[in-house]
């Protein structure tokens, strides 16, 4: 199988022109068809990346499944998967047939919703097995198209307000990229992100409009991949945008988000800006950990303040993705793994988050906290599910969660003790956002008089819920199942890292020596 | 020799032939009563004689003694012009017949203008210049005040000529400037003038001049000022026409003028140009946000595009002049998708133009609805949508010059403007319900809208169609 990427890619694309082409009107039998065959499409795409995975060698370090095929300007059609980006693409393929069914019950527009949601998935399972930096490009911000529409079509009350913030915040990041994408292509004269990894940009200090730029070339165009991923992931003080996306998003666009699209930064950085830029990211380092360790004690505070439930998941994704900024910039093996744990298991972890609030917003329409209180009265298994979701988001040791955590902690504290201080600190505010919206919503009385005829969680609610358990357990309690996936490629990264790092350092060092 | 110039213009000849004869035939015989077969035949012309042009070998040659160059950039720009006046003739037929404006001049006019377009791309010294680009203005003015019963039209009309009047003389003036000081008005004879790379004072200023006159043209920031109201008055049929063919043909005189004519002197016209891109990109960009009317939108969208074009002509490299014509290229196809729902849009049977009444149109006609998005999301550059590669080229051709600001500033432009691309779908997918706009009966248009949109996104899979190497060849044969 050759062409399994491609297959894998581009399954769910042809899912969304058949149903475009072929599904006419609107009654409840082709509602039913178009729901059916988009689940078919998940489900065997899933089937597929399996295949995948069996097929896939943890320790040759380096692309697997390549293909390539010519394009235009000595650009190509090149797809591959590392260590790296394989589980991310079993993280897609995993969480959108539990994404088409929690929108089971949509009904609006119902063929248009399954396209958009085909069309992304494609979209994104692309960025993840790109091996060209336009193509990479292409579908990084393709994504925007289908989730603007989602947000927009199917969104909230002050969806429009949303959706125009999420395109434009994440658009301007973007260009910036592709500038810097054109610059490297200049430099390099090839787009081929294998042969960038090797390619040594320059990182002579320049001077730009009287400002002395150290890390020259590599400092610069690290800057304008910061911009972009910087506001995907989002990163302190970029993030305003999330809340406002997340609370709006249908519950499926939400867990899409938190699920899948926040990973693409943290996958940018991990693929672009640790290889290619070693230098400047070494010189950088420090303000990300500032600003991730900015982002996880206050986004965390600011979680205390919400009243929206949404909100506060949303607020909640910031700060885990703090750790994950944190982790990828310490750029050594616990570091980098934890990050990349983390990204996994946040994605399970606030997809079903979502999916929680989603039960309850089905049933009341709001997602003010204070509108709930005692659903453990009327709804005992949904006060259990979403007890063990707050626990994995508080990061109990046992959930996959702690294991993200931990890692990325112990990474920091190799590096920077004084970060990894404030960084800690967050795992008490998680504790306290994440157990008090628990009292909240859940304990306690249930004394509101809309509340009392509320339903426990339907067969369909609950079985969707089954492999995030699965998963949240499975990987706390043995995290090697994601560790010697990623572990081989990460040493090889850090390895390259170290050593460019070093020599470039003894080099200038050599060389003041040399001029002194 | 001269049978052999003669041959070289055998296609302007055609055309001008066909205009001509076809305007005394069908004087005398049923005027307007041949309307549509005049629309059909004159479209017929076009696209013979592209490919006529199109088919022709490699080769460069000129013809009464370097007055007129036909090499590959002008069959480029040639066949493009070509096409898309075909084309949106054609498209404009049933709006015009609906409103009582199908006369059998208004093809052959157009016929006459793409006659002066031409010229202007074949030009090889600034007389033929002067008459290519007079011949083409002339026959716009026209038709821009084609609908002699709506003061709209004929104030666009007038505006247009008394502007256009204006730019012409600048470009004389500076035209005048540099054959005094350059000693002749031939391309190759005022590169060989300039070639020492220092610039006297009196053929700076002409060029300044000419450059003022060719920018006018295009109708780049800060020439703009006729486009708007142009746009908004002339019938949207003619419109639709002035937002293809005569940019691309201005565009191609443009990159004629200072490549062939000031290649030597790169640096002095390589910030003036950078200017008048970085102004027309943030112009267009900002004044469309506040804009209610969709023509007048399209008219602040195309200055904003015109800067991307001048954003690779600026880098002054072949590389920059192959951008500038593959984003020009797709700026077109694009356009004449754009148009063709524009001339779809109607309510009772009146044209509207209103952005407002596309609220909720995607409920109304999907799949017209999901071209629109294509064409919208293509303009403001979004992969994997064609109109991305346009900018991806020129924002390479002006890195690789050393313009990393001008690419910079271009992006952020290029943001700014999505905004208002973007509050179109918002309008078509989740805007407020309003009274609905007619189901459009014109197959036509939707074909051509569908084939449009289908072009923008297949463009990605097909490498462009092969644009690529045809514009790189064409870009290689300008004489810097």
């Amino acid at each position: 199988m050759s062409n399994l990427l491609s297959l894998i890619t581009f399954i769910p694309l042809v899912a969304a022109l058949v149903l475009a082409v072929l599904s006419r009107g609107d009654s409840k039998d082709t509602q039913l068809n178009v729901k059916y065959l988009a689940l078919a499409a998940t489900v065997f795409t899933f089937v597929a990346s399996l295949v995948l995975l069996s097929g896939f060698d943890p320790n040759f370090t380096g692309f697997q499944f390549v293909e390539e095929r010519k394009w235009l300007l000595g650009m190509q059609y090149k797809m591959g998967v590392d260590g790296i980006s394989i589980l991310f693409v079993l993280l897609i393929t995993f969480t959108m047939p539990l994404v088409i069914v929690a929108s089971w019950n949509v009904t609006y527009r119902i063929k248009e919703y399954m396209i958009a949601f085909l069309v992304l998935e494609t979209l994104m399972i692309g960025v993840f097995c790109a091996l060209d930096l336009v193509l990479f490009y292409m579908f990084f911000e393709a994504g925007l198209i289908p989730m603007f529409l989602i947000i927009g079509i199917w969104g909230g009350k002050a969806r429009i307000y949303a959706s125009f913030k999420f395109f434009l915040y994440t658009f301007l990041g973007s260009v910036l990229m592709l500038v810097a994408m054109v610059a490297m292509f200049s430099e390099a004269g090839t787009t081929d992100i294998v042969r960038l990894i090797n390619y040594k940009f320059s990182s002579e200090t320049v001077t730009v409009f009287g400002f002395q730029v150290v890390g020259g070339a590599q400092t610069l165009m690290w800057i304008a991949f910061f911009a972009s991923f910087a506001v995907k992931m989002p990163m302190w003080p970029v993030h305003t945008w999330l809340p406002d996306a997340h609370v709006q998003a249908p519950t499926a666009g939400s867990v899409v988000l938190a699920a899948i699209l926040l990973k693409l930064g943290g996958y940018g950085f991990l693929r672009f800006s640790l290889p290619m830029f070693p230098i400047a990211s070494d010189l950088l380092a420090p303000l990300v950990f500032w600003l991730s360790a900015i982002a996880i004690v206050y986004t965390s505070l600011v979680a205390l303040a919400q009243h929206d439930m949404k909100k506060l998941i949303a607020y909640s994704s910031v700060a885990h993705m703090g750790y994950v900024t944190m982790g990828i910039f310490t750029a050594n093996q616990q570091g980098v793994d934890g990050a990349i744990f983390q990204m996994i298991s946040h994605g399970f972890i606030s997809g079903a988050l979502f999916l929680c609030v989603g039960v309850i917003y089905d049933r009341m329409h709001t997602r003010d906290i204070d509108a709930y209180g005692g659903l453990i009265n009327r709804m005992p298994s949904y006060a259990l599910i979403f007890l063990f979701f707050t626990m994995a988001n508080v990061g109990l040791p046992g959930t996959s969660g702690f294991v993200g955590e931990f890692l990325t902690l112990m990474g920091i504290f190799q590096v920077n003790t004084w970060v990894a201080l404030f960084a800690t600190s967050g795992v008490i505010l998680s504790a306290a956002y994440a157990l008090w919206l628990y009292r909240r919503v859940v304990l306690g009385d249930l004394i509101k008089e809309s509340l009392k005829s509320i339903t426990d969680m339907g067969t369909r609610e609950k079985v969707i819920f089954v492999p995030l358990i699965a998963m949240t357990l499975l990987l706390g309690v043995y995290p090697a199942l994601v560790l010697d996936v990623i572990g081989p490629s990460v040493a090889a990264l850090v390895e390259t890292y170290h050593s460019t790092v070093d020599a470039h350092f003894l080099m200038s060092a050599a060389v003041s020596t040399a001029s002194e | 020799m001269t049978s052999n110039d003669f041959f070289i213009l055998l296609p302007e000849i055609i055309i001008s032939l066909y205009a001509m004869l076809a305007l005394v035939i069908f004087v005398y015989t049923g005027k307007d009563k041949h309307a549509s077969l005049s629309i059909w035949l004159t479209s017929g012309v076009f696209l013979i004689v592209a490919a006529v042009v199109g088919l022709n070998d490699n080769t460069s040659s000129t013809a009464f003694n370097g007055m007129f160059i036909d090499d590959a950039f002008s069959r480029f720009v040639k066949v493009v012009i070509l096409l898309a006046a075909a084309v949106v003739l054609v498209m404009g037929q049933d709006y015009a017949a609906k409103r009582d404006m199908l006369k059998f001049e208004y093809p052959l006019l157009v016929a006459f203008s793409v006659v002066g377009m031409m010229v202007m791309v074949s030009a090889g010294s600034l007389m033929t210049l002067y008459m290519g680009l007079e011949l083409q203005s002339l026959a716009l003015y026209v038709i821009a005040a084609f609908r002699r019963d709506s003061a709209k039209s004929t104030e666009a009309g007038l505006k247009y000529f008394v502007l256009g009047a204006l730019s012409s003389g600048l470009l004389l003036y500076g035209s005048s400037l540099v054959y005094g000081f350059a000693g002749t008005v031939k391309f190759d004879g005022i590169l060989e003038a300039t070639g020492s790379g220092n610039l006297s004072m009196g053929l700076l200023l002409g060029l300044v001049f000419v450059i003022s006159g060719l920018a006018f043209k295009v109708s780049a920031a800060p020439f703009h000022m006729w486009a708007p109201d142009v746009y908004e008055g002339a019938p949207t049929p003619v419109t639709a026409f002035f937002a293809t063919a005569p940019k691309m043909a201005a565009m191609g005189l443009f990159a004629r003028v200072v490549h062939d004519a000031f290649g030597g002197v790169v640096n002095e016209w390589q910030q003036i140009v950078a200017v008048l891109s970085i102004i027309s990109m943030f112009l267009g960009a900002i004044a469309a946000i506040g804009q209610t009317d969709i023509k007048r939108l399209m008219a602040y969208s195309s200055i904003a595009h015109m800067g991307f074009a001048l954003m690779g002509l600026a880098s002054g490299t072949v590389f920059g002049v192959q951008a500038m014509l593959i984003y020009m290229t797709i700026y077109v196809s694009m356009n004449i998708g754009t148009f063709a729902f524009i001339l779809s849009m109607e309510r009772n049977g009146e044209p509207v133009s209103d952005l407002s009444a596309l609220n909720m149109y995607s409920k109304q006609e999907p799949l017209k609805a999901i071209c629109f998005l294509a064409l919208m999301f293509s303009m403001a550059g979004v992969p994997p949508l064609i109109g991305f590669f346009g900018k991806f080229y020129v924002l390479r051709a002006a890195y690789e010059a050393g313009l990393a600001w001008l690419a910079i500033a271009g992006v952020i432009a290029s943001v700014i403007g999505a905004f208002y691309y973007i509050r179109i779908v918002y309008l078509m997918y989740f805007g407020e319900e309003i009274e609905k706009l007619d189901v459009s009966g014109s197959r036509r248009l939707t074909a051509v809208l569908a084939i449009s949109a289908l072009l923008m996104i297949s463009g990605t899979f097909f490498s462009l169609f092969g644009i690529e190497s045809l514009a790189s060849i064409a870009a290689g044969s300008l004489a810097n």
